[in-house]
């Protein structure tokens, strides 16, 4: 078996490995801090390989790009941060209900408006769920390491692929600028999944058949001429008023991924099995949290973490299950509150208190410890 | 009825153009009112496809949003009705990830040239092979008659009741300025003529725009009190344009304020597909 390449790498360069690993061959972005690495590993790499590289005028046409690319059969990225993702919104929820799939890199910096463009920031995570106009699906994926940046680039790939929808990948600053050794993986270890195929004759083909929950996406130009619109529409892609059929349709594009949540979503426990006291938290603060936690094993308190690897679909099952057996749960953010929320839906019984930075830093391990003993 | 006048009129009997061909009959009719300029653009750019020789699979048909952007739901190429102003930016992913396509793009003037305006200097810029048909009929149809970059000063619309104080942009010499390397003006008036140009374009290799004046007599011809359709089509079609080829025969005074037909502009430069394949991704592999 031929030797894995171990590299030191940015978490923005593992990005780029991990979409081309996953076969991703279409690039359209504009340059945005902390973002801009992606765009330019992007750049040297595509052109290579055979795939599109392509600098747009701005962050609308680019993930607009994106899509009219993935609907020809390339995978497709486009990648940014804080402001540029307001600017792609529009375009998210055109993805969403003419599913087509896409992955949207968010390297989150300070917000709102132009911000903190260096600072790390967790305050994008309700924006990953909500920021388009309308009920919209949503997929997005919170890797804390370089590694991880790469493995959860090719699950964004394949999630998109599998459900025909837009999957954000989302991560603050730190994890995306700080560099670490990673192992690159070899072609075939990890998991690559390609969109259905359009198996049926031109003239049966339906892009939204509903005898599927996800039907095949046929790429534009291979002989199944169909048609496409942000307009609510029937199973043929053309525009419809019959309220049945929108409704169902609305509720399918939700339903495709709230019935797969098993499948999708991806948790990391540490010390949770006797736990008294439990942190929840993603990302570069989950790096603290891991520390505090340890010292706090060390110091004889029964604390430990749960690390959403997706954020959405929030891991309801997970955390409702810890909110039930633990006293305390503690949710460090770099926010001033967006997923403590979803804690507290969650946990009815166990008290909930968040911990949060809106300065720039880093939640620090001290910062979470004090919590935890706080609560002992 | 004279015996000439009889012959003239055999002579001038065709096949008659078969439109089915093309379009998607069971999604007819279509949302455009009675007199709207749109539905005769579609039947010249049809005639034109028809003459190119690409097939159906090969053609990709992509709009914004607007009356006129509801085009290619009746057509049964490869087609898609985006967002309003971004026709543009998904045709250069498509067209970039797929360069065997023939990509056409079907946009108002709003559409392109208002919150599309970046995206369409941008194409020009870029030189991609795509053909751009803006639709301008100098207003905002689908919101019901607001007024549009293209309206000209003073005329009157749902939000310039006391006349547009905005000046008009020239769509021509903004693709020519903005680089695209094929630009052209037509009518829906001048039918014929608009098939012959819009053929002319979708054969070019480059950004092909091509401006073309039709009209929306329900809201800026009644806001500005034209009688029928067909004045309004007197007016601003027949009498508001000359065609480039006799303007250079007539006097200054004849040529003020009208918009010339005709090819306008075309140059030779370099496509972006062709650029990338031939210089980046080559250099890349070399490298
Ligand atoms: C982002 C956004 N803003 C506004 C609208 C509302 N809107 C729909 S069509 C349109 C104008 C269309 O005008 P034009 O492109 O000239 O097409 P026409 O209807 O005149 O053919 C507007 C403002 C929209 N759909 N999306
Ligand atoms: S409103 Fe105007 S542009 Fe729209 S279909 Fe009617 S006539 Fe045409
Ligand atoms: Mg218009």
């Amino acid at each position: 078996m031929a030797e894995r390449k171990k590299k030191l790498l940015q978490g923005n360069d593992a990005c780029v490995e991990g979409a081309l690993y996953a076969g991703c061959r279409f690039y359209a972005g504009y340059p945005i801090t902390p973002s801009t690495e992606i765009a330019e590993g992007m750049s040297v790499r595509l052109p290579k390989l055979g795939g599109k590289f392509i600098q747009m005028e701005d962050e609308i046409a680019s993930i607009a790009a994106a899509i009219g690319a993935s609907l020809t059969g390339l995978k497709s990225l486009t990648a940014t941060s804080g402001p540029g993702l307001s600017l792609k919104q529009e375009c998210i929820g055109y993805a969403c209900l003419t599913e087509v799939p896409l992955v949207i890199v968010n390297v989150m910096r300070g917000g709102p408006s132009t911000g903190y463009p260096t600072g790390p920031s967790q305050s994008d995570l309700m924006a990953a769920k909500w920021g388009a106009h309308g009920d919209h699906p949503a997929i997005s994926l919170a890797p804390q390491s370089v590694q991880e940046i790469l493995t959860e680039t090719v699950r964004a790939f394949n999630l998109a692929e599998r459900f025909r929808t837009p999957v954000m990948v989302l991560y603050d600053e730190i994890v995306g600028h700080m560099r670490e050794p990673i192992t690159l993986p070899l072609p075939g270890e990890l998991e690559v999944i390609d969109r259905a195929k359009a198996a049926c004759r031109p003239e049966e083909y339906f892009p939204y058949d509903d005898r599927y929950e996800v039907a095949p996406l046929a790429p534009f130009g291979a002989g199944y001429r169909f048609h496409v619109t942000g307009l609510n529409h029937k199973q043929d892609g053309f525009p419809t008023n019959d309220s049945n059929i929108i409704r169902a349709n609305n509720e399918r594009i939700m339903n495709k991924i709230e019935n797969h949540k098993d499948e999708i979503c991806l948790n990391e426990a540490i010390d949770l099995d006797d736990a008294e006291i439990a942190v929840v938290a993603i990302g570069s603060t989950a790096r603290s949290a891991r520390y505090a936690v340890k010292e706090a094993r060390a110091a004889g308190i029964k604390a430990g973490l749960l690390r959403p690897i997706t954020m959405w679909p929030f891991p309801d099952k997970a955390v409702k299950e810890l909110g039930s057996r633990v006293k305390a749960i503690i949710v460090p953010e770099l926010n001033l509150g967006q997923m403590v929320h979803e804690v507290e839906r969650c946990s009815k019984k166990a008290q909930v208190t968040g911990i949060h930075r809106v300065d720039g830093e880093p939640i620090t391990p001290a910062q979470i410890l004090e919590a935890i003993r706080k609560h002992k | 009825m004279s015996g000439t006048a009889v012959v003239e009129k055999k002579e001038r009997v065709s096949v008659p153009f078969d439109y089915n061909k093309y379009l998607r009959p069971n999604k007819l009719p279509h949302i455009w009112c009675p007199g709207c300029g749109h539905g005769i653009v579609l039947k010249a750019m049809l005639r034109a496809i028809d003459k190119t020789g690409f097939s159906k699979d090969e053609i990709c048909m992509i709009s914004g949003i607007g009356c006129s952007s509801r085009t290619p739901g009746y057509v049964d190429f490869n087609t898609m009705h985006t967002l309003h102003g971004r026709a543009l930016s998904f045709a250069t992913g498509v067209k970039f990830a797929n360069p065997r396509l023939k990509v056409i793009v079907v946009t108002g003037d709003g559409d392109a040239l208002a919150i599309g305006g970046n995206h369409f200097i941008h194409t020009c810029r870029r030189n991609i092979d795509m053909t751009v048909v803006v639709m301008t009929n100098a207003t905002y149809g689908m919101t019901g008659g607001q007024y549009s970059p293209t309206s000209p000063l003073e005329t009157v619309a749902t939000t310039s009741r006391y006349g547009n104080i905005e000046p008009p942009f020239d769509t021509c010499e903004m693709a020519k300025a903005a680089g695209a390397s094929f630009v052209a003006r037509g009518t829906a008036y001048h039918t014929l003529e608009l098939e012959k140009t819009l053929h002319d374009a979708i054969m070019h290799k480059g950004t092909s725009v091509v401006d073309v004046i039709d009209a929306c007599p329900t809201y800026f011809g009644r806001a500005n009190k034209f009688k029928s359709t067909t004045h309004l089509m007197d007016v601003v079609e027949k009498d508001g344009t000359v065609n480039v080829k006799q303007a250079d025969k007539l006097p200054p005074e004849k040529l003020e304020g009208k918009f010339l037909r005709g090819l306008l502009h075309k140059v030779d430069r370099p496509e972006y597909c062709e650029q990338y394949e031939n210089l980046v991704m080559e250099k890349a592999k070399a490298k």
